[in-house]
């Protein structure tokens, strides 16, 4: 189910001709150069079919999606990296619907979270299961991110502690493990047993203190992700599970069978190019030294690191708005397409307005995080849930002001017309839609600057736009990055509501204008 | 020329207009007078077919089906002119004739008449109802009512809105208009001296029924009951 293609132009991509040549439709060829731009506008939202790597929403990911993509391009096939696409059932379910190509995932997430139900013995047991839905993981990249406990490297020294089983002989030392890893059946109970640790105390502290704990010298050990940037930040030493208790999160890229074999070559390429010490230390680079994750991609990849931050800067920016502007366009576009017939059928037919309008209110109030994620099985991943979710939310103020525009003429001047002798069409069209247009319009700017702020939303299921650096400023802790999202947005809604305010002016009658009183 | 027969108006189960028969000559000016809610606005409604009715209305004869064919030979003036704001005084009045398809050159041709007969200039009909003054948004009206030359004007409360002096002004000037043109006019009211000021026959009404009718000095000389002779009083008096 890609509902993207929808979306996408035939090979010809060109826009159906305007039938101006008919006299009594030529009026309509207004909507129809509606349509046409409506259609141009969708190319920028979905590219040619290079090869897509998806990433989940934390650095490792990027920087792994980021090193797949540059082997690819290196390789001369075509690639393009969506990043921060979410977590790991949307990436799993967008590589089994082809909305993706490849992810970088963990052998023990398959196991133990997507295909838990599965039951599997070890991680041999995943290729034909894989096989059957028509994915595959290439090599391992040589590390492995998951569960493991850490201690200061000056205390490791002092008490010659290397082996989780070197724990049992120095019960004096002060354990702490994230709350989760005490409850977890697999955690520290089950750890403790496999160990011979029952005589050592352990407190549950929060993961992000545990750091800062144990480089405090309050506690000496804790439960940490094998990969962490803190490990190298805080100078710690993993403890090497001697007794293979942590089941392997071994990273690698899963694919679609379908991908180009020449792809899958360059995926399996990436075997062994990394460690846990390597890996780790390129989490570091980007999330405290600041490093941007292609630039550690190319460091793994032993390329040379690509001059010209600043100026890619603006590019970026440029790109982003683009994005967010096409996803607010179009998706604004389809609702006065809808909402405005909807709008006036309402106010002609109260029957049907004490339907419509109602419904319009309902779908207001689903939480927008819900209402993209719902969208996701119907629609994939990517621009179009972003944008049915924006053109949703557009339908309420544009019907809403629309009938209320209409209902609200004064009814001296309906007689009037009336009394004229004026058709019906005639009387939409040149008397009460003028009348309406102010808070029609009004309606249309309120769906607009509400378009702008939800897209940034959009980033999350992969839609790009100013939530893209959002996402990641959130991700990486860094305000400058959260600023070069939420700063253009606000700017792009301020500039919206400029627009709007000339626009209203410059088609507004001049006999409704204030200036005409007199 | 109108011939009404048991013309019924009732919204919701209240009465707005009882059971009512009238003949309306042509040429004739029939005054339309009573307390407000005494349904004189009704029945006006009823003759454009603004307002749903039982019974039948004949024009010329004929029972009127389809109200939007035969509006293009009724003309239509309420209180405020009802001129559209965001037209200017010129787009108003060209407005239906447009619609019906006319030349250019007549709506041109028909549009200078009618600013002569009304007393207006081409600067004040490049003007938005805003900008006017409320005698000239009545001109206004009176046009835009007279544009495709009907055969009967219906005015509802036309002067109210206007103060003393506009008021008599404008008021001589629509008697002379109806004169010249011999056209059909019905006008709502309630003020006494204006249905005496434009003559013909009055129409006193109460509850949504005709009380009394007959010229202006019958009703004055001669009221049917004690209601006509109060409001005729009262009338006088204020």
């Amino acid at each position: 189910m890609n509902g993207r293609g929808i979306l996408v132009p035939g090979p010809s991509g060109t826009p159906p001709n305007p039938p101006s040549s008919i006299p009594g439709v030529a009026k309509r060829s207004g909507w129809w150069m509606l349509c046409a731009l409506l259609l141009l506008a969708i190319p920028t939202l979905s590219h040619a079919k290079p090869v897509t790597i998806g990433s989940k929403k934390f650095t490792e990911s990027v920087i792994l999606a980021e090193m797949a993509r540059l082997a690819l391009e290196q390789a001369k096939i075509p690639a393009q990296h969506r990043r921060e696409l979410g977590g790991s059932r949307i990436l799993y379910d967008a590589v089994e619907a082809g909305d993706i190509s490849a992810y970088p995932e963990y052998t023990g997430t398959l196991r133990f979270e997507i295909l838990a139900d599965r039951k599997l013995p070890d991680d041999a047991a995943l290729g034909s299961v894989l096989a059957r839905r028509g994915l595959a993981l290439s090599r391992p990249l040589g590390f492995s991110d998951g569960y493991a406990l850490a201690i200061r490297a000056d205390t490791a020294r002092r008490y010659g502690i290397a082996r989780l089983s070197d724990l049992a002989r120095h019960p004096e030392l002060t354990v702490a493990v994230s709350n989760e890893f005490v409850d977890r059946a697999d955690g520290w109970r089950a750890l403790s047993a496999a160990y011979g640790l029952g005589a050592i105390k352990v407190r549950g502290i929060d993961h992000d203190l545990a750091y800062r704990a144990l480089s405090g010298g309050q506690i000496d050990v804790t439960d940490v992700y094998t990969t962490d940037a803190e490990i190298a930040a805080y100078d710690l030493v993993v403890l090497k599970d001697d007794r293979a208790f942590f089941p392997r999160y071994d990273a690698a890229f899963l694919y679609r069978r379908d991908l180009d074999p020449r792809a899958v070559a360059v995926l399996n390429g990436l075997a062994g190019r990394l460690d846990e010490a390597k890996m780790r230390e390129l989490n570091r680079k980007v999330r405290i030294d600041g490093m941007s994750e292609t630039d550690a991609a190319r460091e793994a990849l032993g390329l040379a690191a690509q001059a010209g931050q600043e100026d890619s800067r603006w590019r970026r920016l440029l790109d982003r708005t683009r994005e967010h502007f096409a996803l607010v366009a179009v998706a604004l576009g389809l609702a006065l397409v809808i909402a405005l017939p909807l709008g006036i059928a309402s106010a002609r037919l109260p029957r049907l307005g004490s339907l419509v309008l109602p419904l319009t209110g309902l779908l207001q109030t689903i939480p927008s995080l819900a209402l993209f994620v719902m969208l996701i099985p119907l629609l994939g991943i990517g621009a179009a849930p972003t944008i049915a979710a924006l053109f949703l939310y557009s339908l309420l103020p544009i019907v809403r002001n629309t009938h209320a525009g209409l209902t609200g003429i004064a009814p001296p001047l309906l007689d009037s017309a009336e009394a004229l002798g004026l058709s019906r069409r005639t009387r939409l069209l040149r008397i009460e839609l003028p009348l309406a247009l102010p808070t029609i319009l009004a309606g249309v700017r309120t769906a607009a600057v509400i378009a702008v702020g939800l897209a940034t939303l959009g980033a999350i299921i992969g839609a790009g736009g100013y939530g893209q650096p959002i996402l990641t400023g959130i991700r990486l802790a860094n305000n400058g990055l959260i600023l070069e999202g939420a700063v253009p947005a606000a700017v792009f809604a301020l500039v919206i509501e400029g627009a709007f305010h000339l626009f209203e002016r410059a088609i507004t009658p001049r006999g409704l204008r204030p200036s005409a009183r007199r | 020329m109108y011939q009404l027969d048991a013309v019924h108006v009732s919204f919701g189960g209240v009465e707005a207009l009882a059971p009512t028969s009238l003949s309306i000559a042509k040429g004739e000016t029939l005054v339309l007078l009573g307390p407000s809610g005494s349904g004189k606005s009704t029945l006006l409604r009823c003759l454009i077919g603004l307002s749903p009715y039982d019974g039948t209305i004949r024009l010329d004869g004929a029972p009127v089906r389809d109200w939007r064919a035969v509006r293009r030979r009724l003309g239509y003036v309420i209180q405020e002119g009802g001129l559209f704001p965001h037209l200017s005084a010129r787009g108003n009045v060209v407005l239906a004739a447009r619609e019906f398809g006319w030349e250019t050159s007549r709506i041109e041709a028909r549009v200078m008449e009618l600013a002569q007969l009304v007393g207006l200039d081409d600067e004040q009909l490049a003007r938005f109802p805003a900008q006017l003054s409320g005698g000239q948004r009545q001109r206004v009206a009176m046009m835009r009512a007279l544009m495709l030359g009907p055969d009967a004007l219906l005015l509802d409360e036309p002067l109210s809105a206007l103060d003393p002096v506009t008021r008599l002004r404008l008021a001589g000037e629509l008697r002379d208009i109806f004169a010249r043109l011999g056209m059909t006019v019905v006008m709502v009211t309630h003020s006494l001296r204006e249905a005496r000021f434009f003559g013909g026959r009055a129409i006193l009404m109460r509850d949504g029924r005709i009380v009394q009718q007959g010229p202006v000095a019958e009703l004055e000389s001669a009221p049917a009951d004690e209601f006509v002779a109060e409001f005729l009083a009262a009338e006088s008096a204020l």
